[in-house]
């Protein structure tokens, strides 16, 4: 007997098989019914582009450009959402709100143009807490893909949520999940 | 050049009775068969290659649309798949793979670090800033990592690509866009 480094070594006594265990029919068949038992077993898969999953309440989506209650638009341009940036993908204009322009800007400054470069962009999240106002959030929609780089250069009009007043219907749709942790914000 | 211009066409033209029938329909029966089978190469250089294999899992399984075969050689492969980050010294492998591969073949770039850089974008000596300084790219996923539904979504996109039968120069000319179905 070789040597051994511990006791527990045992030696293995393999029968030889049987005709009908030669066959392997038993053992196929029963391999079948696994593969069977499936078909009745609940689907894993999500059909995607007909239903989607939900999403968890912290994903970080497509930027969205908020306007308070009235539609006014948030954004001071201030720049600090591009100072705050990783991966420097905001660039905006700052401009002064004329007389009579008191129903489209919060403000007396406001972005003249808001561009968010999709391709540099990484999602972080950080804009959205350097932001001051509350002007510019992560919404729950993934970025959609595209052919070309430069559709990836989402402009204000891109960006900006749809007027709360005007597009009630499509306002509530694009803050989906989040009315209700403003709500709370607000609360607590 | 416009999509439709014959007279500017690099070549001569023989018209064919019936020709347009039976040619166009057959055209669109193999865009149909090339678009529902790409198999695309496993490519995986960081993170977004999580994101990839969880889209080929049982949960969003894109072998429903035909990405069935994740080929492990690129001359079997159609599709090639650029999950993550693209460094100098990847650069060259990656070339040499797309050379590899046989035609039609289509590449999807997935992610920031593939797309642009990322965020690696300034300051960094050796990522390449975007993957298209490399080889062309046909469907741009951003995100960083996209989610497995962003990765099918630009998988669709693609399969519309080979639907129309457009060419990487005829989309530039005609400045293409994908219809956005998100907004």
């Amino acid at each position: 007997m070789a040597y051994t480094l511990t006791n527990r070594k045992q030696f293995v006594e393999r029968k030889p098989m049987s005709w009908v265990e030669k066959l392997y029919l038993v053992n196929i068949l029963k391999g079948m019914f696994i593969t069977f038992k499936h078909l009745f077993k609940r689907k894993p898969t999500i059909q995607y582009p007909e239903k989607t999953r939900t999403f968890s309440p912290v994903f970080r989506g497509l930027h969205v450009l908020n306007r308070d209650e009235d539609g006014r638009e948030n954004c001071t341009a201030c720049g600090l959402c591009a100072v705050a940036c990783p991966a420097e993908a905001i660039t905006m204009e700052a401009a002064e709100r004329v007389k009579g322009e008191e129903y489209l800007y919060r403000e007396e400054k406001f972005a003249a143009k808001y561009e968010i470069n999709m391709l540099r962009c990484i999602f972080c999240g950080l804009c959205e807490e350097a932001c001051p106002k509350d002007a510019i959030y992560l919404s729950e929609t993934v970025t959609p893909a595209n052919y070309n780089r430069k559709t990836f250069i989402y402009k204000k009009d891109d960006l900006l949520i749809p007027h709360p007043v005007h597009d009630a219907e499509n306002y509530q749709k694009a803050l989906g999940q989040r009315s209700h942790s403003l709500k709370t914000k607000v609360h607590s | 050049m416009e999509l439709n211009d014959i007279e500017n066409f690099p070549g001569q033209i023989e018209q064919v009775a019936g020709g347009t029938v039976s040619v166009g329909a057959l055209d669109s029966v193999v865009k149909w068969a090339r678009s529902n089978s790409l198999w695309p190469l496993t490519f995986g250089t960081s993170c977004c290659a999580i994101e990839l294999m969880s889209t080929a899992s049982a949960k969003y399984d894109y072998s429903r649309f035909g990405f069935e075969v994740v080929r492990a050689s690129p001359r079997q492969a159609d599709v090639i798949i650029i999950a993550g980050t693209i460094v100098n010294k990847m650069a060259p492998i990656l070339k040499r793979l797309y050379d590899q591969m046989t035609d039609p073949k289509y590449v999807i770039a997935m992610g920031a670090c593939a797309i642009s850089g990322g965020p690696f974008f300034y300051n960094t000596y050796s990522v390449v800033k975007g993957a298209d300084h490399i080889i062309p790219v046909d469907v741009y996923i951003p995100g960083c990592p996209p989610r497995p539904e962003a990765l099918m979504h630009a998988l669709i996109t693609l399969q519309d690509k080979i639907k129309q039968g457009l060419t990487r120069e005829q989309i530039k000319a005609v400045n293409y866009e994908y219809p956005n179905t998100y907004k």
